[in-house]
C-alpha cells in the first residue's frame, strides 16, 4: 500500500492560553485528499485556535504541525513565512484593508512574495494583475475592482477575502467561521465558492462552522471537536444525534 | 491561447501629479534649505560632545539651591499660568460667541473675531510677553498678560467649535418661549457646553503651566528669571535645579488635570 | 419603581448640579483670585501708568516701519530654512519612531524606551531646549533645527503611536497569514488606517514650528526670532510692529497651503 502524500498532519496539539486550562488537549488529524472538511464545535472549544495554530498565526504550546514535510511549529522568520504563503486563510470578519481597494486587497495575497519595496510601490507584476481580475471575474465581483472595500457589503467582502486566499495560489485553504456573519442565503453561495475552489485548484479547504446542516450539505469530511478534543473524524452521513449530543451537548436545538 | 492584459494602477493620473507635486514642493524645499542655512559644519559634527560636556556640568543637582529662590519663582509661575487661563476667559467667551454661526449670524462680526483669534495665536506668547515687558515693566503683570492674550486665539477657537456643535433643539424651544437672550445663553447653551468648555480651559492650563516658565527668560516673571540669572552666571546647577523644579511642576499639573478629566467628564 | 431608583443613582452623579461641592469649588476659584491679583502687586498708580506706556508703544509701532526690508527678508528666510529643515526632518523620524513606540506592533523591550524618549522630547518648552543648544552648539540656525527636530518628535511620534494602538488588528492579521514580512504588513495593513491622521498631525507641526521659528531666535537659535529682539532691545517699535505683521501674514499662508496638503493626501 502507497503511502498518501499528507499536505496536512496535526499531532498532538496541546494549546494553553492560561497555565492549567488547556483550550486544545490533544488533537489528531491528517489531511490526505483535496475538498471540503468541516470542523464543527460550540463556541469556545478551540476550532479558532485550531485553526490559527495551523497557519502560526497563534503558538501551540506542544505538538506537531506538519505541512509540505516541514513542523511549521518550529520554524522562523523567513521559512515561516514562505510556509505561511502555502495556507490560505479566511476569516469570519472578512479582515480586509478597509480603506484600499478591492484590487488591492486581492493583490495582498501575493505580499508573502514580495520585498518591501515592491510592496510599497505596488509593484505588482502584469501576470499577477491578470490572474487577479480574472480572480475577480470569477467570485463575481469584477466591475468592483476599483472601489474602495468598506464601501461593498458583507457577502460581497468575504468574496474578496476567498479572492485574496485564493490569490496566494495556496496548498491548503484555512476558514474560520466564513458564514457566520452572512445570512443564510449568502452564506450558501460562500460555501459553494469555497467547494468550487477546492475542485478547480484540487486542494483541501479547512473550514470552521457552527452551522451542522450547512456542513452537512457541503463537505466531505466532518471533525467534530468538543472539550479541546476530536470526537468524530469521518463521513458526514455517519455523523448522528448522539455524536451531536456530545459535541454540542442538549437535545433541545436538536430536530 | 491570448490572454487579456488588465490595466491597473493605484492612483489617477491627476491623484498621481498632485501626490508627486507635494513630494517635490517638500523635498526641494528641502534640500534648497540645507544648502542656503548658515550652519558650521565642525559644530555639527561637533555637537554630540559639547551637548554631553553641558550635561555632566549640571551633574549633581545644586538642591540647596530650591528653598532660596526657586521655591517662591515655581509658585510665581503657576500663578501666572493660572491666573492667565482666568484672565483669558474675559476676552474669549465674547469672541467665541461671536464666531459661533449658530450664536451670530453676521458674516462680519465673523470676520472681526476671526482677525482677533488668529492674531492672538500667531504671535508666540514669548513674544507677547516682550510687548508686555516694555509696556508695563517686567514682572509677573507682564507675564498674566502674555499668557492670557496668546489663550485667547487658542480657548476662543476650541469653545467657538464646541458652540457649533450644541444641538439647537433645546436652544430653538427656548426661543419659542420668548426667553430672553441671556437665559436662552444660561439654559439652553450653557449645560451643553460646559463639559467641553472644562475640557478646553485644563487643557489651555496645562499648556500654560509650561508656557509660563520660560517666560522670565524676557523678564516677565516666574522660574524663567532665575533660570536666565543662572545661565547667566554659568551655575549650571543651579540650572539643573530648576530645570527639574520645571519638570516636577509640569508632570505634576497633567496628572492634576487627568485628574480632574476622569473625574468631571 | 425602587428598582428604577436604583438605576438612576448608580449613574455619575451630574457634577454640574448645584452642590455643596460646587459653591465650595467657586469659593476656592474666588479666594484665589483674590490672592493671586493681590500678589502681583498691582495698584491704581502702576496699572495707569502703565496704560499710559501702552498707548506710547502703540503709537510708536505704527505706522509699521518696513525700511530694514533686507535684515526682515534675511530673518524670515533663515526661519522659514529652519522650520523646513527641522519639520522634514522630524516627520521623517517621528514616522519611524512612532512605529517603534507602538505597543501591539512592538515588544516591551523596544516600545517602552522608545516612548521613554518621546516623553523625554515633550518635558520641555522649547525655548529651553533652544538654550540648551544654543550653549552648546552655539548661536545660529543649528540650535534651532536640533530644537525644533526634538519638539517636532514629541508632538508627532507620540500622537502617531497612539493612533496606531487604535487600529483594528483584524487587518494586520489577516496580511501576516499571508506570509508578509514585518514592513509589508506595516504598509499594508497599519499605514492605510493612519496615514491621514499621520499627515494631520505632521501638517499642524509644520505650523507649530513655523511660530517657533521665529521664536527660538530670542535666545539665539536663528530666524527671525532674533530680528525680532534687538529691535525690541533698540526700542525700534515700528520695525517690530513690520516684523509682527510678517509673522502673522506668514502663518496664514501656511494654513491656506495646509488645507490643501490634507486634501490631497
Amino acid at each position: 500500500m502507497s503511502s498518501v502524500r499528507k499536505l496536512l498532519q496535526v499531532k498532538e496539539l496541546k494549546k494553553e492560553y492560561v497555565n492549567g486550562s488547556p483550550v486544545l488537549k490533544g488533537v489528531d488529524f491528517s489531511i490526505e485528499e483535496a475538498g471540503l472538511v468541516a470542523i464543527i464545535g460550540p463556541s469556545g472549544t478551540g476550532k479558532s485556535t485550531l485553526l490559527r495554530c495551523i497557519n502560526r498565526l497563534i503558538d501551540s504550546t506542544k505538538g506537531q504541525i506538519i505541512v509540505n514535510d516541514v513542523d511549521i511549529c518550529q520554524t522562523k522568520g523567513k521559512p515561516l513565512r514562505k510556509l505561511r504563503r502555502q495556507l490560505a486563510m479566511v476569516f469570519q470578519e472578512y479582515n480586509l484593508v478597509e480603506r484600499l481597494s478591492v484590487m488591492e486587497n486581492v493583490l495582498s495575497g501575493r505580499l508573502g512574495y514580495m520585498s518591501t519595496w515592491q510592496a510599497w510601490r505596488r509593484n505588482y507584476t502584469q501576470q499577477d494583475i491578470n490572474s487577479a481580475y480574472e480572480l475577480l471575474g470569477s467570485v463575481g465581483l469584477a466591475e468592483h475592482a476599483t472601489k474602495r472595500a468598506d464601501s461593498l457589503s458583507g457577502g460581497q467582502r468575504q468574496r474578496v477575502g476567498i479572492a485574496r486566499a485564493v490569490m496566494q495560489n495556496p496548498s491548503i485553504i484555512l476558514a474560520d467561521e466564513p458564514t457566520s456573519s452572512l445570512d443564510p442565503k449568502t452564506a450558501v453561495e460562500i460555501m459553494e465558492l469555497l467547494e468550487k475552489f477546492a475542485l478547480e485548484k484540487n486542494i483541501p479547504v479547512l473550514i470552521n462552522m457552527h452551522d451542522v446542516n450547512l456542513a452537512k450539505r457541503f463537505a466531505k469530511r466532518i471533525i467534530g471537536m468538543s472539550n479541546g478534543y476530536i470526537i468524530y473524524d469521518g463521513q458526514p452521513e455517519g455523523i448522528t444525534d448522539d455524536h451531536l449530543k456530545e459535541i454540542y451537548g442538549g437535545e433541545s436545538w436538536l430536530d | 491561447m491570448a490572454t487579456i492584459d488588465y490595466h491597473w494602477q493605484r492612483f489617477s493620473f491627476g491623484k498621481k501629479l498632485a501626490r508627486f507635486s507635494v513630494y517635490l514642493f517638500f523635498i526641494t524645499g528641502f534640500l534648497f534649505s540645507i544648502r542656503s542655512v548658515e550652519v558650521i559644519p565642525e559644530f555639527l559634527y561637533d555637537a554630540p560632545e559639547q551637548i554631553m560636556d553641558l550635561l555632566a556640568r549640571m551633574w549633581p543637582i545644586d538642591y540647596a539651591f530650591y528653598p532660596l529662590t526657586v521655591h517662591d519663582a515655581i509658585i510665581e509661575t503657576l500663578n501666572i499660568a493660572t491666573l492667565g487661563t482666568l484672565v483669558t476667559l474675559i476676552f474669549a467667551i465674547p469672541l467665541a460667541l461671536m464666531n459661533a454661526s449658530n450664536v451670530v449670524s453676521s458674516p462680519l462680526i465673523h470676520w472681526i473675531s476671526r482677525f482677533f483669534l488668529v492674531s492672538s495665536r500667531s504671535v508666540n506668547s514669548l513674544v507677547w510677553a516682550l510687548l508686555f515687558v516694555a509696556m508695563f515693566g517686567p514682572g509677573m503683570l507682564a507675564g498674566v498678560l502674555a499668557i492670557a492674550f496668546r489663550s485667547i486665539g487658542f480657548v476662543g477657537k476650541l469653545l467657538g467649535e464646541a458652540l457649533e456643535e450644541v444641538n439647537m433643539g433645546s436652544v430653538e424651544a427656548l426661543r419659542a418661549t420668548g426667553a430672553p437672550w441671556g437665559a436662552v445663553m444660561l439654559k439652553g447653551y450653557c449645560p451643553q457646553v460646559m463639559p467641553a468648555f472644562f475640557s478646553i480651559v485644563l487643557f489651555r492650563w496645562d499648556i500654560n503651566v509650561r508656557e509660563s516658565a520660560v517666560l522670565g527668560l524676557v523678564g516677565a516673571g516666574g522660574i524663567g528669571v532665575v533660570l536666565n540669572d543662572s545661565m547667566n552666571l554659568f551655575q549650571w546647577q543651579e540650572v539643573a535645579m530648576s530645570l527639574l523644579a520645571i519638570f516636577t511642576v509640569v508632570v505634576l499639573a497633567e496628572i492634576l488635570v487627568i485628574n480632574i478629566r476622569n473625574r468631571l467628564i | 419603581m425602587a428598582g428604577l431608583n436604583s438605576i438612576v443613582e448608580g449613574h455619575k452623579k451630574n457634577p454640574f448640579k448645584r452642590s455643596r461641592w460646587n459653591i465650595g469649588l467657586w469659593i476656592l476659584v474666588v479666594t484665589y483670585l483674590v490672592y493671586s491679583i493681590g500678589s502681583l502687586g498691582l495698584n491704581a498708580e502702576r496699572f495707569l501708568s502703565g496704560i499710559g506706556h501702552a498707548s506710547t508703544l502703540l503709537d510708536r509701532m505704527f505706522p509699521p516701519n518696513f525700511e530694514r526690508w533686507e535684515l526682515l527678508l534675511s530673518g524670515l528666510g533663515e526661519s522659514l530654512e529652519i522650520a523646513m529643515i527641522s519639520s522634514v526632518s522630524g516627520i521623517f523620524l517621528s514616522l519611524f519612531i512612532g512605529i517603534l513606540a507602538a505597543r501591539n506592533l512592538m515588544p516591551p523591550w523596544v516600545s517602552v524606551p522608545i516612548r521613554g524618549l518621546i516623553a523625554l522630547c515633550r518635558s520641555f518648552h522649547p525655548v529651553i531646549i533652544a538654550i540648551l543648544f544654543v550653549k552648546s552648539v552655539g548661536f545660529g540656525a543649528l540650535a534651532g533645527i536640533l530644537t525644533l527636530i526634538i519638539a517636532s518628535i514629541g508632538f508627532i511620534a507620540k500622537l502617531f503611536a497612539e493612533a496606531i494602538e487604535e487600529i483594528s488588528f483584524n487587518q494586520v492579521e489577516a496580511i501576516r497569514a499571508t506570509g508578509a514580512n514585518f514592513s509589508s504588513v506595516v504598509i499594508y495593513a497599519v499605514m492605510p488606517q493612519v496615514f491621514s491622521r499621520f499627515i494631520g498631525f505632521a501638517t499642524y507641526q509644520f505650523d507649530s514650528n513655523l511660530r517657533n521659528s521665529t521664536m527660538v531666535g530670542i535666545v539665539g537659535a536663528g530666524g527671525l526670532g532674533g530680528t525680532l529682539f534687538s529691535a525690541f532691545q533698540r526700542f525700534d517699535y515700528d520695525f517690530v510692529a513690520a516684523i509682527l505683521i510678517t509673522i502673522i501674514s506668514l502663518i496664514l499662508v501656511w494654513e491656506f497651503l495646509s488645507t490643501i496638503v490634507r486634501r490631497v493626501f
